[in-house]
């Protein structure tokens, strides 16, 4: 256990600004919307409609700052799913992880997710975020439908897919949040988040088909 | 390099509460700026001073002695030559929808209520005495309950000083003659105290039958009625009922008030009769959510959160236990509010104040059950029912008072009975003879009586209108917008945030993140006991 750690600048600073700023984003979104759901009286239905809107725009508006950056830094490779050695990850954090072994799949600049992030990023950022987004602004516009023919609709197809898509995001957030602690110290990815550095075992090998390609 | 992105981090997150903490606050800077709906309203009602180029206490016509009321409304149509014919087709004299060519819809008709049921014919002088004329359709119309500045009871100070004049009393008599003659020289556009000396009394008594009307208005401060407030807009009651040849703005029976929504800038003849025409479709603030539902809600039904704010309005009456005696004679029981809770002449009531209303969608119609209709007496029977549906693009929830009660029909032929009541003319309220009462009532309507009655339970409803309170007491979006015990509750027909979930949704959800949650805590237990032994190991 006492191999050296070697630092590495893994999240840039706008990525991880966009990250917390999603955190908080999401986690008033959440509690706004649950209360609005009617799962429990906290602030009043009415401000948490306010607020709810509010920062459901707001919230569209920086995703669309993500968008470009993804595409414009060519991140959006890192999002590009495998099935290669997705097995012995999930074998990790099914038995290896109790026997101290090490990560298969260990982070890098050009590698800062293994498989199943991957795979998992990829469904909430191309997938869950963006519906919800799109079931967000169709409630939200919900008197401009007639106008736009879009009657067809009702009031409770989307506000069931909204809630759905809501327990779907919360779900990951529970998951996403307990996998934070599986680095080699408990707040080791947390703490990565934050200053933008990593932690990596010396020496650690990191396969070429991982790396983003220049 | 670690200490500049720490100073990132903390400046983002200051910099994302402050523009969080400036919008929230935002509205509250504006709250003095008045909405939209307001402001159009202000505009709409300047110069509310009415004048005139008359003053009826100069006019020699009106400068006599007058035996009778009738010789009062000679001299009135002596100038007013079109009145007479102008009332004559209203409802106020028919008491006949001018809407129903078949004569059913009206008090003179074969309109009922669980009230005292039936008037037509019914032979009852306090019922009948809210009819505009001097003698029910006989002697003419009476203009002096509507445009008399004098609050007179009429037909009393006549008999008075008919009395008084063949008892050879004439000084009595001259005093009550300059009365009368003060009264018809005191001529005016029709007040509070006109129109409510019948509408605050429906029923036979004060707030008896609506909710929303009753002599409080004729004072009232602005904290119960916003627009008739005497400290604030100090409207009539015909500054909203608007007028043309006699005919007054309303509601009548199954006839909406208004077909179209328009307001007075869309078109500046439409009666003001809603709350529209001067506040128009969308009076909130911009961005506001309430103007996003003002298609398919009414304005009265967050302003006006309660009925019977100032008196006990009643709410139910069971005609089933009338006619009990104590020691042979007819008694009263009085309960809170000094209301009746029992009269041996007309049953049991309950009342009630401040009082949440029933919300239903609604056209401005009502369907009504007449004396003529055949009733299914195993349900509750809707004399009056609100149409309209969410579908329906000039429907929308409205709030109601539903007065409840348990009243007569004929178990054979399955109407409602209309009674006869009046102790003048040896009705119920005399005899407490049950079916003398019934057959006399139904043969005087011209409608047959099988001789069997029973009790039928029944709704009958008034539309919350009137009584808009202030904007600080407004229905709060909680009030509908909730699980349990919610306004619209009986509105089931579509999804409303916060009152409707999908509950295999909610328990599939949540029973998900209760067993990643149970994973995550056994993955962690795991992870705990393997790091300990594998250090043991070590």
């Amino acid at each position: 256990m006492t191999k050296k750690m070697n630092k590495i600048y893994i999240y840039t600073r706008y990525e991880r600004s966009w990250h917390w700023l999603q955190v908080v984003l999401i986690a008033i979104l959440l509690v706004t919307g649950l209360e609005v759901h009617g799962s429990f009286c906290l602030m009043g239905f009415e401000q948490a409609v306010i607020v709810h809107n509010f920062v459901g725009i707001t919230w569209l508006i920086a995703f669309t700052f993500f968008i470009f950056w993804l595409f414009t830094t060519g991140e959006w490779k890192q999002y590009i799913p495998t099935t290669k050695k997705i097995l012995s990850v999930a074998r990790y954090y099914g038995y290896g992880i109790f026997k101290g072994e090490p990560h298969p799949v260990p982070k890098r600049k050009d590698a800062k997710h293994n498989p199943l992030q991957r795979l998992a990023y990829l469904g909430v950022a191309a997938l869950l975020l963006p519906s919800q987004m799109i079931t967000g602004v169709l409630y939200w516009t919900y008197n401009s439908w007639a106008e736009w023919g879009l009657d067809f609709l009702t009031l409770g197809m989307v506000a069931m897919a909204h809630t759905a898509i809501a327990f779907g995001i919360l779900i990951f957030v529970v998951i996403h949040i307990y996998m934070t602690t599986t680095g080699h110290t408990i707040f080791a990815h947390t703490k990565g988040m934050i200053t933008g550095w990593e932690e990596i075992e010396e020496g650690t090998f990191i396969a070429e088909w991982e790396q983003k390609t220049k | 390099m670690k200490f500049r992105a720490y100073k990132y981090i903390f400046i983002q997150s200051i910099a994302l509460c402050l523009a969080f903490v400036l919008f929230l606050s935002g509205p509250s800077a504006e709250e003095n700026e008045k909405a939209p709906g307001r402001k159009m309203a202000d505009q709409a009602t300047k110069g509310v001073k009415h004048w005139s180029t008359t003053d009826h206490s100069k006019f020699a016509v009106l400068d006599k002695e007058f035996e009778s009321g009738t010789e009062i409304t000679e001299a009135c149509l002596s100038c007013h030559t079109e009145a007479e014919e102008q009332f004559h087709k209203t409802i106020h004299w028919t008491w006949l929808s001018p809407y129903d060519d078949g004569n059913t819809l009206g008090k003179a008709g074969y309109s009922i209520n669980n009230f005292c049921v039936s008037a037509n014919k019914m032979n009852d002088k306090e019922c009948s005495h809210c009819h505009v004329g001097w003698n029910g359709k006989e002697d003419g119309i009476n203009c002096l309950l509507c445009h008399s500045q004098k609050d007179i009871k009429w037909r009393e100070e006549f008999d008075d000083y008919k009395f008084f004049l063949e008892m050879g009393d004439t000084e009595i008599a001259g005093d009550i003659q300059k009365k009368i003659q003060a009264g018809a020289k005191d001529i005016g556009l029709p007040g509070r105290k006109n129109c409510g000396n019948c509408h605050f009394y429906g029923g036979g008594g004060e707030a008896v039958k609506h909710g929303d009307l009753d002599a409080s208005l004729i004072k009232p401060k602005s904290t119960l009625d916003v627009h008739m407030g005497i400290d604030g807009q100090n409207f009539t009651c015909t500054r909203c009922h608007t007028t043309s040849f006699h005919k007054i703005a309303g509601r009548v029976y199954s006839t909406p008030a208004v077909t179209h929504r328009k307001s007075l800038v869309e078109s500046d003849l439409v009666p003001k009769i809603m709350c529209e025409s001067c506040h128009t479709a969308a009076p909130h603030k911009d961005d506001h959510k309430a103007n996003d539902h003002t298609d398919k809600v009414a304005c009265q039904s967050c302003h006006i959160p309660q009925f019977a704010r100032a008196h006990a309005t009643m709410m139910w009456w069971d005609w089933s236990t009338a006619g009990k005696l104590k020691d042979g004679k007819p008694y009263r029981e009085k309960g809170e509010w000094d209301r009746p809770t029992y009269k041996s002449i007309k049953g049991t009531f309950t009342w009630d104040k401040d009082v949440t209303p029933e919300y239903f969608w609604y056209n401005g119609s009502l369907s009504t059950v007449t004396a003529k209709d055949v009733i299914d007496p195993t349900q509750p029977v809707w004399i009056s029912r609100p149409t309209g549906n969410r579908d329906d693009g000039n429907s929308r929830i409205f709030p109601f008072k539903v007065h409840r009660g348990n009243t007569p029909y004929d178990k054979v032929n399955n109407t409602m009975l209309a009674m006869l009541e009046s102790e003048e003319v040896d009705g119920f309220w005399k005899t407490f003879d049950w079916q003398d009462s019934f057959k006399k009532g139904m043969a005087l309507i011209d409608m047959p009586y099988s001789g069997e009655y029973g009790f039928v339970k029944t709704n009958y409803v008034y539309p919350t209108t009137h009584m808009v309170a202030p904007k600080d007491t407004v229905v709060e979006c909680i009030e509908c917008h909730v699980g349990n015990n919610s306004r619209l509750a009986s509105l089931t027909e579509f999804y409303m945030p916060g009152r409707d979930n999908f509950k295999w949704l909610d328990k599939g959800g949540w029973m998900i993140i209760l067993a990643a949650l149970g994973g995550i805590t056994l993955h962690a237990i795991g992870r705990f006991f393997a790091g300990i032994t594998r250090r043991k190991e070590n």
